[in-house]
């Protein structure tokens, strides 16, 4: 009888170090959340993918970073096999930057880097995150979710430059480009 | 007595002849994305593998062995003869008939949509009509479990199911309902593209439908594996069953709470909103309850194990344990893996530390570390243990045992470990190569050639598993009885609740439809989400 005692305290014991260990878990992830508005892509907004090209949002004239109005930088960009539209974005240290993007075609995603910039772009729906760059420099920008044959060849590229050499270059309302032409 | 003796044979031998090719497949693919090779010439070849790599592994392998497992399971502990011989001969060919229909347009480059489909993109409709009827002759596994535990219970009335049994039924359930979620988006969503019936699909539902299996399943391969860590491993290395009553409790916890989980692989997509993601991401917190339960319980076990044979002191028992028993290298290996493979899933799960690795190389390094790790030792464990029973061979040889199953764990464990690193640098997985030139990507080459080092020795470990068993001399000796680990305290008297699955199941299908009705809904009513469909092999 003291035996199955033992064992059955262990078990116990054991059970709450479970269940106290989920709790504290899960108690982080509401905590990052709230506190560092540390978010998943999280709106469900849909965008017909075979009038992208022609008016809207996405058109080729609205693609690439801007400084909104309210004086955050904007960055608009499209997935296709086997391109990113643009192939080079430039983004400010330092500051708050919302990505706005969708497929044209199949399913695609990118990350930046060695950073937290990471999204799925689905055709027929708008991915819309917001993150922080915390150092200047190029990063690579590579598609990470398969979308074909060529998908291993679709890299593009992100200049973080410092905040006030951002500012200074939008302020004359254009859109920020690093492509080679 | 033992009738199923041929049909589990056929259905090991299928699983693991299958499971020898696909592995060449994913060595090869580490090989040609290394530095070592010349990049492909043709990365469509490289997409083709994986996704014969992938299928193989995912669907045939692993339903294969469950079933196989399932079916000498009932026999072996319901001690009495299976019911529906012939149905379930029925199923493994439906199953066979399956691979060869879906791995036909996969050789042909038709269906290069890797595993998990990705729609839009439409492969040969042949593709999709082998991966359901596997999963049709799986079905048919599922009823014939719940028919024989329903006419032992007949016979046997007010009496405990044995364990091995519960855990069986356990996941065959968890697998129907499982497989409900790829079944819809299949049949519903995609069969009518592939038939030409219609050129858009939604998407977006599309992989939420997918995410519904997605997870679950890997519980599905799992189940094995733990039925072995509760009712062979304790017997086999000479110790008792901790608790009965906690294997019970592990085996109804991952039939409830293994479902409602899946939309933790949509984070970053953008057509689930943030809430259902924070309710997915807390139940996948609560999966690991019973996988904690069962480390302890299983590590007790052992311990009960270690102190017959003399063990002393608080740590000291641990020498005394029987180290060159292949069983105890495989639970220690399994649960080695499973600690790396479940710390980097926690990753993966949270909200937030999911941005960091999402859809990098660190996430197949943790579910190879889970599966093809954790659980497929567990599957050699069960293939040498029953050996002896199927065909009434003399022991295996021990020493091969122990080398092939050191090679798994070395292999597995050198595949993976740089994929983790590269992950958290960002490398993006499923690319056919990387430009090494690069100077942003030129560091992380060694990874790609370690890597390849570690596939090559789980090649050699599956071959010398492949040959062990193809070895064994045949009618040799007489196993005696087959008997499973007995409990440290009998006798078992399991509560009404833990020796049944009504509530269970009942919970496992209100938590998804609570947790998927929401999205699902939302998502099919939502206008002109339907998209072109891209078919495969047309250009
Ligand atoms: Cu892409």
């Amino acid at each position: 009888m003291s035996a199955e005692h033992v064992a059955v305290a262990a078990e116990r014991r054991w059970a709450y170090i479970v269940g106290g260990t989920i709790a504290v878990l899960v108690l982080m992830m509401i905590v990052t959340g709230i506190h560092w508005a540390s978010m998943p892509p999280s709106r469900v907004e849909t965008i017909d993918p075979r009038t992208l090209h022609v008016s809207g949002e996405f058109v080729e004239s609205n693609l690439g970073t801007t400084l909104t109005p309210d004086g955050k930088a904007m960055v608009r960009l499209i997935a296709q096999q086997y391109s990113f539209e643009p192939q080079c974005i430039v983004v400010p240290a330092a500051m708050p930057v919302t990505f706005r993007g969708t497929a044209t075609d199949v399913v695609h995603g990118f990350i930046v880097g060695t950073t937290n910039a990471n999204v799925m772009l689905i055709p027929g729906f708008v991915a819309t995150f917001t993150t922080t760059f915390h150092t200047a420099g190029e990063q690579l920008m590579p598609c990470h979710e398969y979308c074909g044959t060529g998908h291993e060849a679709m890299w593009a590229r992100v200049q973080v430059i410092p905040r006030d050499e951002f500012l200074s270059r939008a302020r004359n309302g254009e859109r920020l480009s690093c492509v080679r032409r | 007595m033992f009738v199923a003796r041929k049909l589990v044979l056929a259905h090991f031998w299928v699983a693991f002849v299958a499971f020898g090719a696909a592995i060449v497949l994913g060595e090869w693919q580490m090989f040609v994305r290394s530095p070592l090779a010349q990049w492909v010439n043709n990365p469509e070849h490289y997409y083709r593998s994986v996704t014969g790599h992938g299928v193989v592994m995912g669907y045939v392998m692993p339903t294969l062995v469950a079933m196989g497992f399932g079916y000498a399971l009932t026999e072996l502990s319901l001690k009495q003869a299976l019911i529906g011989l012939r149905w379930a001969w029925a199923g493994f060919w439906l199953v066979v008939i399956g691979t060869v229909t879906a791995a036909t347009p996969i050789a042909l480059g038709q269906a290069s949509v890797l595993y998990t489909f990705y729609p839009p993109m439409i492969a040969n409709v042949f593709f999709y009509l082998g991966i359901v009827l596997v999963v049709v002759g799986s079905w048919f596994w599922v009823a014939l479990m719940s028919i024989n535990l329903h006419a032992w219970k007949k016979a046997h009335p007010g009496e405990t199911v044995p364990l091995a049994m519960f855990g069986n039924v356990a996941g065959a359930y968890l697998w129907v309902w499982t497989s409900v979620g790829a079944a819809t988006e299949v049949l519903v969503l995609i069969l009518p593209v592939a038939l030409g019936l219609k050129d858009t699909i939604d998407a977006g539902l599309a992989r939420v439908f997918f995410s519904w299996t997605l997870h679950a399943i890997v519980y599905f391969w799992l189940m094995p594996a733990y039925i072995a860590f509760y009712t062979i491993v304790p017997r086999a290395i000479g110790g008792r069953l901790y608790s009965d009553t906690m294997g019970r409790v592990a085996f109804v916890l991952f039939l409830v709470f293994s479902m409602p989980i899946g939309i933790h692989h949509l984070f970053a997509d953008p057509q689930v909103g943030a809430g259902f993601k924070f309710v997915h991401a807390t139940l996948t917190a609560m999966v690991s309850v019973p996988t904690l339960l069962t480390v302890f319980t299983i590590v007790a076990s052992v311990e009960i194990a270690a102190r017959l044979r003399g063990g002393k002191g608080a740590l000291g028992w641990v020498k005394a344990l029987p180290w060159d028993e292949p069983f105890m290298l495989a639970v220690t290996f399994a649960f080695v893996m499973l600690g790396f493979g479940g710390a980097g899933g926690l990753v993966n799960m949270s909200y937030q530390l999911n941005e960091t690795i999402h859809n990098t190389q660190w996430v197949t390094g943790h579910f190879h570390l889970i599966f093809a790790g954790a659980i497929v030792i567990m599957y050699f464990v069960v293939a040498y243990d029953l050996w002896p029973q199927l065909t009434r061979c003399a022991p295996l040889p021990r020493g091969l045992m122990r080398v092939q199953l050191w090679l798994w764990f070395v292999g597995m464990m050198v595949l993976t470990m740089p994929w983790h690193w590269v992950g958290l640098l960002g490398m993006p997985r499923r690319m056919a190569y990387y430009d090494y030139t690069h100077p942003a990507l030129q560091p992380q080459a060694w990874t790609v050639v370690a890597s390849t080092f570690g596939g090559l020795a789980l090649v050699v470990s599956a071959f010398l598993f492949i040959y062990i068993l193809a070895t064994a001399k045949r009618g040799a000796a007489d196993p005696g009885e087959y008997r499973f680990s007995v409990p440290l305290h009998l006798p078992v008297r399991a509560p009404a609740l833990l020796n049944g699955f009504a509530l269970w199941v009942a919970m496992m299908i209100g938590l998804t439809i609570t947790n998927y009705g929401f999205p699902i809904v939302q998502l099919a009513t939502l206008p002109d989400t339907s998209v072109p469909a891209i078919r495969i092999g047309d250009r």
